[in-house]
């Protein structure tokens, strides 16, 4: 089960917005965390930790870069939820370990309480259940490694 | 209601996720060496039979500098070490070698290359993943997918005069737009279908993914069946059952005309004709969608016997490619009109070296990309066919092969 309390976002957020091509020089995560977001709104890196992002159509689009997902992850973000995830970020989430759930959240306020249920396919976002397309069994095992390398890892 | 072939061919409806056996996978010189640290990286041991995985050498060959030799160097030892199938530089374009007996209709075939879709000209599931994914296939033989939706692109008639499948190929991305088929399949059927050669269908394929597309399939009837029958493949034909697109576009291959896409949007298609005069200062014949036989054939039938104005590089696909042409007096032909004939391989397509254009310089190439500064920095490209690219060479300047071919 993965909790965390909601940041509402709109739609096509793209991963420009997710982490500025500016900081991605270094390969230091903390940075990358501090900085999610920075250009949509300077608040919202403090308030990250221990949330589920819900967003409108079309997360992820833009440039593939896979420190998208990482920043995410590394900000504190539990699973991220929208309509539409653009291809490549959907992948590159799943590969590091960052739950992505295609489902429509009709009424969603910042700070609603959001448990996931990732083997069931349901989401209840304060008493009320949505259902995502569920995952594949391998998807389903990445996550719960934290990522495609630690699920191999595990394996060795 | 029945499937269209790629939800058969992954066994889901769309927007299903379910997890496949692949039953091919490679990289490239560029990608595998990714791929190989991703792989060490999980610390395990080859999950799959070796010989399902390929990598081959295409992209900077031969090395053009000591740090590319290394690179190359140490991908070939882990290759042959691992007992995978290896090409090393100057076998040809990792997607040409592919479609030369190797891919296979009904396969799930994956390649660390965006234009892995072109092997969907078989009749296979086929696409192209992350080198972190490859290393996860190197590991188990298999991956998960999302089942696209499926746009269904309907041809009748037949291609006329001097328009060529790249000519169709221009039309349907100019049609759909660089993002009009994100995330979904396209499947080409009809009559028209059939007209069209092996070669050509793998030009068409190659470009599905400048709409977006995951993958682009046609399905394999009697020409694919003889054309694999030559590498010694029996295969059985399959034909379309009734299925529901997403979306549905019908095209009439009569209507189709030399185009030209102009710099820097590969959806920006117009008719040659609409752009003759344009100055260019490179031709380039080659890449994994023009650099087959048939079109090398085409070209040197159209400057046999006259001599190219502007510099004009040809790269055959795959040395099976060059060393027919080479047999049949093609590549004779070329270079006593003055062409340059280059290593199988990429060549300049991705400008990194051989044939890297300068400042302000505009090159009419037969790839499948003209992004700004693909082929160098200042560069402008436009994308024709084989016979547009050789009307051209003749010229200097962007030609109709509608009007000079007769
Ligand atoms: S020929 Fe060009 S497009 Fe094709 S694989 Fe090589 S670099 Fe990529």
């Amino acid at each position: 089960m993965y909790k965390g309390e909601a940041v509402c976002l709109g739609a096509d957020i793209d991963t420009d917005l997710v982490i500025a091509g500016r900081y991605l020089r270094t390969k230091d995560r903390s940075v990358w965390a501090s900085h999610v977001f920075l250009d949509l709104d300077p608040a919202l890196a403090g308030r990250l930790s221990g949330s589920v992002i819900v967003a409108g159509r079309n997360f992820g689009c833009g440039s593939s870069r896979e420190q998208a997902p990482v920043a995410l992850k590394e900000a504190g973000v539990v699973a991220v939820i929208s309509p539409l995830f653009a291809r490549i970020f959907f992948r590159n989430a799943i590969n590091v370990g960052l739950p992505v759930l295609e489902a429509e959240i009709r009424s969603c306020h910042d700070g609603d309480q959001i448990e996931i249920d990732l083997d069931n396919g349901q989401i209840n976002v304060d008493g009320v259940v949505y259902l995502f397309t569920p995952l594949s069994p391998r998807m389903r095992d990445i996550l719960h490694a934290g990522g495609l390398v630690a699920y191999w890892r595990g394996k060795a | 209601m029945t499937h269209t072939l790629t939800e058969q061919i992954l066994g889901g409806d769309a927007g299903e996720y379910v997890d496949r056996r692949v039953d091919r996978a490679y990289v490239h010189d560029g990608t595998g060496f990714l791929t190989l640290e991703s792989f060490r990286e999980m610390g395990v041991s080859p999950g799959i039979d070796p010989t399902r995985i390929s990598v081959l050498f295409d992209h900077i060959c031969p090395a053009n500098t000591g740090l590319t030799a290394d690179l190359q160097r140490e991908l070939r030892l882990y290759a042959r070490t691992a007992g995978m199938n290896f090409s090393d530089c100057g076998s040809g374009i990792c997607h040409q070698i592919m479609s030369e007996g190797i891919i296979l209709p009904g396969e799930v075939v994956v390649g660390a290359d965006s234009h892995s879709c072109t092997g969907g000209a078989f009749g296979a599931f086929a696409t192209g993943v992350g080198a972190t994914d490859m290393a996860a296939i190197w590991a188990s033989g298999e991956t998960w997918f999302r089942v696209p939706e499926t746009i269904g692109i309907r041809l009748e008639g037949h291609l006329s005069g001097a328009a060529e499948a790249k000519d169709l190929a221009l039309a349907v991305v100019s049609r759909l737009g660089m993002e009009g088929a994100t995330y979904c399949a396209l499947e080409y059927y009809g009559d028209g279908a059939y007209t069209v050669d092996m070669e050509g269908r793998l030009c068409i394929t190659n470009m599905g993914v400048e709409t977006g597309a995951k993958n682009a399939i046609f399905y394999p009837d009697s020409v694919c069946r003889d054309y694999l029958a030559g590498y010694g493949h029996q295969i059985t034909v399959r034909t379309r059952q009734d299925c529901t697109y997403k979306q549905e576009v019908q095209i009439d291959l009569d209507d189709i005309v030399p185009l030209v896409t102009v710099p820097h949007r590969v959806d920006s298609a117009r008719p040659v004709s609409d752009l003759a005069g344009i100055l260019v200062d490179q031709v380039l014949l080659g890449t994994c969608t023009n650099g087959r036989y048939d079109d090398l054939r085409r070209f040197a039938s159209i400057v046999r016997g006259k001599h190219v104005k502007v510099r004009t590089i040809v790269v055959p696909a795959s040395q099976d490619i060059l060393l027919r042409a080479t047999q049949d007096g093609i590549i004779a032909d070329l270079i006593a009109s003055g062409c340059m004939v280059m290593t199988p391989g990429c060549g300049p397509c991705l400008g990194t070296h051989s044939g890297v254009l300068g400042e302000g310089e505009v090159c009419l190439s037969t790839a499948n990309r003209n992004f700004k500064n693909r082929m160098g920095v200042g560069g402008s490209i436009y994308l024709g066919s084989p016979s547009t690219a050789a009307t051209t060479a003749l010229a200097g300047c962007i030609t109709d092969p509608e009007v000079s071919h007769v």
